[in-house]
């Protein structure tokens, strides 16, 4: 069945089956950008803001997004228009396979959020402690997170007309 | 002194992949697409007597069930290495005997994926259950023979004997070990146990296959050997390499745990004889279950050594896990000798001995650190063992004992990877830099001082000790892998660059970009990378063996010389100077008086449409005569909670010789993922299993992961040396870093308690196991 919600500021329908998550419904509707790692709830790849608060898209129903607003990481900032997190991501190399990132970015965003942009060290690392990655070692994300609190947190970034869609 | 390398510049690819823009195997949905699930095998050790697949495919949906009943069953290794393999083939895609709790049964093709894995429980499977070998102590003298009567067989001249369940078995020798060991006044005799580990690279394993339009077989896969899986794919399902495509999109991480072919066979045998797109994608279990896993390794050391601290002998027996099947079983053994031994090439007698054995438990298989990791973690501990004997300065030992540039140790020439090695001299290290900056940063004497297990600050419940070791890799296989590159130029003056090296995450597409960058003095935004697609770009063993920046950089560096030249020659041609009087710079040719000159841009036009016209391109491959390695000195500073057995590290430090980093903020990213990859293994990442060989913690919850408030300071520090067969001075830097965190926290943990961690990972059991022994 077909369910109105709001994806990236703009008024979309989601297919979703009965007991599916989420995290299925919006990959098999192309938003391949919430990645899967686990399904458990566990690594943190398949993060997105539902009324701006962070949760693992794994472990909620998709039904539930009826009249909600889901942001994924492309409505934090896109490839022509990319938010200062994702700036500070790629400066600092905290990007190496990029699987992480987008539920990181998404973590990230949400720390700076609730800290109005003055995090401490222990904000950060608790605010990515459901995330996991295995290339970095975090030194760098850590890094990049501290950066991006660094430059003013700016007004929601609009995200423009999406352009990379499936093949 | 350099322009594009040797500098911080940002992933080509980076802001594509922290937008969500970039692909990965399963983000590819095709209309019409056939989901595929595979039924694993829950024993251990089982031979199935029958298959009754109907109720599954009366079922609507169902559309193709694939298993021994109705597959040719060819044997192949997984192992994705150069041909022919130096891995055993022992393995078949689907067969009747189950080898490991995690084997695949068959697999089930459907139109989605709820009916797949729905159509695999009305399978019903008949199974022999038989008696698992579950101790790879016992495996030699075990009755269960894993692998009995199925035509095993190495592909080259090797010991293999599996009727001994030995997948296995080096040996190497210098001097007389036996002698120098019977004269030597001192001697030590140690084992160690270092555990299973997943990869866990965040993006589990997948493979997209479909048809083109003109019925060539499409796979899209996770990657790190496209070549090798087009090879693979060819054999075991019998469709011509011209048919296949293998292309690899953007991966979510590697680490040795996608240099197998293990999905892509049965997702390209679905679209064969379906004409169907398919896709198979493993959930994180079946990763942890039935993908390939570091080896379990058990390490002998015997060493003959003097009062004063010299070792006269040394001998390392290995003994090896290699589970189920024999991937990568020899040349993960032999590099447990072949990446430490030659770090002290001053000991005269050294003895390698090594076994891999069989068991019916998960399978081993490529793993950063390759054999290295898991032999550092004893040899890093007996040296610390016999300077505390000796009371030899453990960092006066390293800085005499370990390989200088313009030496060389027998044991290069004497272990290779499935045939003899290949004699080396050391051309650069900065090892004895390395060591002083590590031990300054990490204020090694002053806490030595401090520290100890008589150190009045050591007498209560917490404790603190600091500990290092030396390590050294390889950067490629010598004289087996072979890179290659292409680059065209375009009438804009920038460059295509096509290589079949594939960027797992570490950057190697940025890295290569670089390279080019540097020859031909033009920005790297120029150079138009494509890689990792065996129709489009020329072929590159693939990403392992610390080889991409040294082996397929150089490829580039070859190829981007070549179009140097080319370029010269019509730059030169079109202001009428002779070619001595011109040079390259700042994306022109100009005369070396810098009076006139043309940009790459009226170059490229001048030989499309001018005069004498021709397409500036050029290839080159490159095979390296040697495997220089990289060296590194690790510093651990722990705290040890004496009541609950917690180990807390506290600093650590690394100081790092990779030649000439092409990339400085990609190298120490490398660097970092390593040693917190390592710190994890040595501090709890473990397999536990169950009686009859299930896997039991087979979640990231259960397995455990580092996050990132678990980890410590961590200080990379990169120390430059020049290697001259690599582009513009560099060495590898993805492997060595792994090797650090065993032997370092053991080796603090000593500091500290007075007590040694001889079996690994470091888990509060283990520790208070320790403590009260």
């Amino acid at each position: 069945m077909k369910i109105p919600f709001n994806i990236n500021s703009r008024i979309k329908e989601l297919e979703v089956k009965p007991n599916e998550t989420l995290l299925s419904a919006l990959r098999n509707n192309g938003y391949t950008e919430v990645k899967c790692g686990c399904s458990e709830g566990e690594c943190g790849a398949c993060l997105v803001l539902m009324d701006e608060k962070p949760v693992n898209s794994c472990q909620v129903l998709a039904m539930s997004v009826r009249d909600k607003k889901v942001k994924t990481v492309k409505g934090i900032g896109t490839l022509y228009l990319p938010h200062q997190i994702q700036k500070a991501f790629v400066k600092a190399g905290a990007d190496q396979c990029g699987f992480c990132s987008p539920g990181m970015i998404i973590a990230s965003y949400s720390i700076l959020k609730e800290t109005e942009n003055k995090p401490t060290k222990e904000d950060i690392t608790r605010g990515l402690d459901g995330n996991l990655c295995r290339c970095t070692g975090y030194v760098k994300i850590l890094e990049a997170v501290e950066n991006a609190a660094k430059t003013s947190l700016t007004e929601e970034t609009k995200a423009p007309e999406a352009v990379c869609t499936n093949m | 002194m350099y322009k594009y390398v040797n500098k911080p510049v940002e992933k080509i690819d980076g802001l594509a992949l922290v937008t969500g823009e970039e692909k990965y195997t399963d983000d590819f949905i095709y209309k019409d697409m056939l989901h595929v699930a595979i039924l694993h095998s829950g024993y251990a050790h089982a031979k199935i007597e029958e298959i009754d697949d109907t109720e599954a495919l009366k079922m609507p949906g169902v559309v193709e069930v694939l298993s021994y009943k109705n597959i040719n069953r060819i044997l192949y290794t997984t192992a994705g290495q150069g041909y022919p393999e130096p891995s055993p083939y022992d393995t078949c895609l689907f067969n009747d005997v189950m080898r490991f709790v995690g084997d695949n049964i068959l697999a089930v093709a459907a139109e989605t994926k709820e009916i797949a894995e729905k159509a695999l429980s009305k399978i019903k499977v008949k199974f022999t259950v038989l008696e698992p070998l579950l101790n790879f102590e016992d495996a030699e003298t075990s009755e269960v023979i894993i692998h009995n009567g199925d035509n095993s067989h190495a592909m080259i001249p090797v010991y293999y004997d599996p009727s001994q369940n030995l997948a296995a078995k080096v040996e190497a020798s210098v001097g007389d070990f036996e002698g120098a060991y019977m004269d030597s006044p001192k001697k030590l005799d140690c084992t160690f146990y270092t555990s299973y580990a997943s990869h866990c690279a965040i993006e589990p394993h997948a493979a997209v296959t479909f048809l083109d339009r003109r019925g060539r077989l499409i796979i899209c896969s996770t990657t790190q050997v496209p070549f090798h899986v087009r090879r693979i794919v060819s054999a075991v399902c019998e469709i011509p390499i011209a048919k296949i495509r293998v292309i690899k999109p953007r991966i979510g991480g590697g680490f040795g745990g996608k240099q197998e072919v293990l999905l892509e066979p049965v997702a390209a045998l679905v679209t064969w004889r379906t004409k169907r797109p398919a896709k198979l994608t493993y959930s994180r279990k079946e990763v942890f279950r039935s993908t390939r896993t570091r080896h379990q390794y058990r390490t002998t050391f015997k060493a003959g050594y003097s009062e004063d601290g010299s070792i006269n002998a040394l001998h390392l027996d290995a003994l090896e896990n290699s589970g189920a099947y024999g991937s990568h079983a020899l040349t993960v053994l032999s590099n447990a000798g072949s990446k430490t031994l030659p770090l002290l090439n001053k000991i005269q007698n050294l003895k390698f001995t090594g076994k891999g054995v069989y068991t019916n438990l998960p399978t081993g298989g490529a793993y950063r650190g390759y054999g290295a990791t898991e032999a550092y973690f004893g040899l890093g501990q007996i040296i610390d063992m016999i300077c505390e004997e000796t009371k030899t300065d453990i960092i006066e030992f390293y800085k005499k004992w370990t390989i200088k540039p313009g030496e060389t140790s027998p044991i290069f020439q004497a272990l290779g990877e499935g045939k003899a090695g290949v004699a080396m001299t050391i051309g650069s290290s900065s090892l004895e830099e390395c060591i002083s900056l590590g031990l300054k940063e990490s204020g090694w004497y002053e806490k030595r001082k401090l520290y100890g297990k008589d150190s009045p600050l050591n007498q209560g419940r917490f404790r603190r000790g600091i500990g290092m070791s030396v390590m050294m890799q390889g950067s490629a296989i010598p004289e087996i892998d072979m890179a290659s590159a292409y680059m065209k130029m375009n009438d804009d003056g920038s460059f295509n660059l096509l290589v079949g090296a594939t960027d797992l995450g570490t950057g190697s597409d940025t890295v290569l970009s670089q390279i080019a960058s540097e020859v031909l003095d033009t920005p790297v935004e120029q150079i138009i990378v494509n890689s990792s697609d065996t129709d489009h770009t020329p072929f590159d063993t693939g990403a392992y063996a610390s080889s991409t920046t040294y082996l397929s950089g150089q490829a580039v560096k070859k190829c981007a010389e070549e179009i140097k030249r080319q370029i010269l020659k019509t730059g030169a041609a079109m202001l009428h100077l002779g070619e001595e009087s011109v040079e390259v710079k700042n994306s022109s040719v100009t005369s070396k008086d810098g009076l006139s000159g043309v940009s790459f841009e009226e170059i490229c036009r001048y030989s499309f449409y001018e005069k004498d016209q021709f397409q500036i391109q050029a290839t080159a491959s490159h095979v390296s005569p040697k495997s220089p390695p990289p060296f590194a000195a690790h510093f651990a500073e722990i705290e040890v909670d004496t009541l609950t057995g917690i180990i807390k590290v506290l600093n650590y430090a690394a100081a790092v010789d990779c030649g000439v980093p092409i990339n400085t903020t990609l190298a120490e990213g490398q660097a970092e993922g390593a040693i917190v990859n390592g710190l994890a293994y040595a501090i709890f990442e473990d397999f536990y299993f169950s009686e009859k060989g299930k896997l039991l913690n087979d979640t990231f919850g259960k397995y455990g992961f580092m996050t990132a408030s678990d980890i410590p300071p961590i200080k990379v520090i990169l120390v430059k040396s020049f290697e001259e067969t690599g582009p513009f001075g560099a060495k590898s830097i993805s492997e060595i870093n792994i090797n650090g965190a065993l032997p370092s926290l053991a080796n603090a943990f000593y500091n500290a308690t007075g007590k040694r961690l001889l079996r690994a990972p470091f888990t509060p059991e283990k520790v208070l196991w320790a403590l009260e022994n």
